[in-house]
């Protein structure tokens, strides 16, 4: 069984909802990135998200753009974020960690290539940004093939077929994105969001994750109570940031302490 | 061979092209892509459009026979189809008259554009001017500084120009930010793309807008020539002026067809922008074509003396029809391109776009390796009015703006022909 569907399993059976932080691997720094981890596995993140930087991030936001360019400007690729896995892989075998990031760095690679190394590393999901289900058939195949799950995204203005076509080929969990607008964005109708994700989750046999524009525990915690995944990137990202300009070194501390408040109000 | 019918219902043109975009944006391409194949063959959408090009751009735009330039070089006979003499100066109008009738129809206020150089922009805000839309042009901040005067053209026009500081400050990273504004804006917002590139149904779409170059082509050679060319030549950035006169002659198996990339300064340095000569296969822009890449997969800085060549990818049609060996591929320095930019305005009294200047390039070096009763035809796909900073600053000549600016200065030092003809032969 793969580690993020263990995750969900143990979650549902404690009534729990997970969270799922989004790093961009490489940012602040190359070395960062792997304390980094560590430090949100500790806080209480039950899937990390890493962000694979991109040089044209089309569906991000400036937060997470700047931080693909820094990320890039370190030398970050591809095949070093997959080093890095395999690092945090020593020491932790249970915290899933799905790559999130856009497809030419993958081809780049050689998308057999890649699924192969993906998995010795001990990656668990794979998120493209650029391939939707129409162009991700025989890619999610390679995927499942090494026991690695295609993760999808879902819009506010998915139809009720395409949420279908979805969950047909969608294992792990289904990201659905809060709103109109790109990475970090604008803020939340939780309402609306509520509504939308009882209308996946009838579709859709996969957990359901939702994310874009959550930026605090309280956001998270009213997310969480219909979604059973909440996705935090941007503000963490930022926040990372900052904190590195202010002292270096210190930015897997922050990440830590910032994702345990939210962990806190998702628990409450 | 079968009659040519491509892309495929999902946008494929082999494996090239297709739809790789976020979820977020799939909804509105399903709507642009509805909206297309409605008005496509609508009689009262053709009319509209045709008689548009007709009243507003001046089509159709003439075939000429550069006689004196032919006589010289001693080969084939050249002929320049006139795209230069359009309305805002180039082929890009064609395709924005057809998007924003389109955009009419959908009911949507408010058009959106990418552009590199300028003309695109330029010619998205004097259609939304036209029409009465609302008009917002991204344009990487290192273009806004190099293209001042296309951006005071657009503000003129009533845009609104944005600069974008992400990335490359240039072409891509404007299309990339584009994309952004219109997930956000999607309910009312339209998206006029200006090449043959992006996720389908952009590059067919644009193709077939721009399509009506080819098609004027197809009557005027045998008009003017006697004859359909033995070749069809024209610069590719996005390619969006090549496909418009290639795709009508793609089934005319003799007529060969010729995409003139820009080889910067030299296809063996790290300097140019020709995409389908030096680059391979990836995902860009919302669809797989050839790209300049590094072996990580990161999108690399192109360069181009002319502005819109300066692409990292290029239509997916074109990767196509290169991989079938249907149209050929061949690459025009900085150097050659401004020699014949001089030339062009020296012989035969046309000032053209640097763009341009790379196909014209090309045919005069065709030309003399072939019979005078050869044909070549040419797409003069804009004039170079908007270039006359980047050649004067190339060429060390000095360049008269208006008396109170900088440059006032060395009007008085302008040069004559003698100095001009000396400089060509250098």
């Amino acid at each position: 069984m793969n580690r993020i569907n263990q995750t969900f399993h143990s979650l549902k059976a404690s009534n729990r909802t997970a969270l799922i932080p989004f790093i961009t691997a490489g940012d602040p720094s190359i070395e960062s990135t792997l304390p980094t981890m560590h430090a949100l596995a500790n806080a209480g993140a039950d899937v990390i998200e890493l962000g694979v930087p991109f040089s044209d991030p089309m569906a991000d936001g400036p937060v997470i753009q700047r931080s693909s360019e820094r990320a890039l400007a370190k030398g970050m690729s591809l095949k070093k974020v997959l080093a890095v896995v395999a690092e945090f892989r020593t020491t932790n075998s249970t915290t899933p960690v799905v790559l999130m990031g856009y497809a030419n760095p993958i081809e780049a690679m050689q998308r057999d290539h890649f699924v192969n190394a993906a998995a010795d590393a001990g990656v668990d999901g794979v998120l493209v940004v650029d391939y939707p289900p129409e162009e991700a058939d025989d890619f999610a195949a390679m995927l499942g093939k090494r026991n690695l799950a295609p993760i999808f995204l879902l819009a506010p203005t998915s139809s009720g077929e395409r949420i279908a076509a979805v969950g047909r080929l969608a294992r792990g969990y289904v990201y659905y994105v809060s709103l109109r607008g790109v990475t970090g964005a604008g803020h939340l109708d939780t309402v609306e969001v509520a509504e939308k994700v009882k209308a996946i989750k009838a579709i859709v046999p996969v957990p359901v994750g939702v994310g874009f524009g959550i930026r605090d525990g309280e956001t998270a915690r009213r997310v969480g109570e219909t979604a059973d995944a909440v996705v935090i990137g941007s503000a963490i990202v930022q926040g990372m940031f900052d904190a590195r300009e202010k002292s270096s070194g210190s930015e897997a501390t922050f990440a830590g302490d910032w994702l345990s408040k939210v962990r806190a109000a998702l628990d409450r | 061979m079968n009659l040519y019918d491509l892309p495929d219902a999902r946008g494929h043109f082999g494996q090239y092209g297709g739809v790789f975009v976020a979820e977020t944006l799939i909804q509105a391409l399903d709507e642009l892509k509805a909206h297309y194949a409605k008005y496509q063959h609508d009689p009262e959408f053709r009319r509209e459009f045709e008689s548009e090009l007709k009243h507003f751009v001046g089509r159709p735009s003439p075939v000429y026979h550069a006689k004196r330039w032919s006589d010289q070089l001693g080969g084939a006979q050249i002929y320049f189809k006139r795209e230069d003499l359009n309305h805002t100066g180039a082929h890009k109008v064609n395709n924005c008259i057809g998007q924003a009738l389109l955009a009419k129809r959908l009911g949507k206020p408010r058009v959106i554009a990418e552009t590199g150089a300028g003309q695109h922009g330029v010619a998205t805000a004097t259609v939304a001017a036209r029409y009465g839309l609302e008009c917002v042009v991204y344009m990487g901040s290192e273009d806004v500084k190099r293209q001042a005067q296309n951006v005071y053209r657009m503000k003129l026009l009533g845009a609104t120009v944005v600069p974008v500081e992400s990335g490359s400050k240039t072409l891509k990273d404007a299309l990339n930010e584009a994309l952004r504004d219109w997930v956000t804006n999607v309910d009312n917002t339209f998206y006029i793309i200006g090449t043959v590139a992006g996720p389908h149904p952009y590059p067919m779409m644009v193709r077939d807008f721009q399509s009506i170059i080819g098609e004027e082509c197809l009557t005027q050679m045998p008009e003017i020539a006697g004859r359909q060319p033995d070749a069809v030549i024209a610069c590719v950035g996005g390619g969006s002026n090549a496909m418009g006169i290639f795709y009508p002659y793609i089934n005319h198996e003799k007529v060969r067809l010729i995409g003139v990339e820009a080889a910067g300064e030299g296809l063996d340095t790290d300097k140019h922008s020709a995409s389908l000569t030096k680059g391979v296969p990836g995902v860009l822009h919302g669809n797989r074509t050839y790209l300049l890449q590094d072996e990580n997969g990161q999108i690399i800085e192109t360069h181009s003396v002319s502005a819109g060549l300066d692409y990292p990818g290029v239509g997916p049609e074109h990767a196509y029809l290169k991989d079938i060996g249907r149209a050929e591929y061949v690459g025009i320095t900085d150097e050659e391109a401004l020699k014949t930019f001089h030339e062009c305005c020296l012989i035969e009294g046309i000032i053209p776009a640097l763009e341009s200047a790379h196909a014209i390039a090309y045919a005069t070096k065709l030309a003399p390796t072939m019979s005078k009763d050869k044909v070549l035809l040419v797409n003069l796909s804009g004039r170079g009015d908007k270039d006359m900073h980047t050649v004067s600053m190339k060429s060390g000549l000095s360049f008269y703006c208006h008396p109170e600016c900088e440059l006032g200065r060395h009007a008085a030092a302008s040069p004559n022909k003698e100095q001009i003809v000396q400089l060509i032969k250098q």
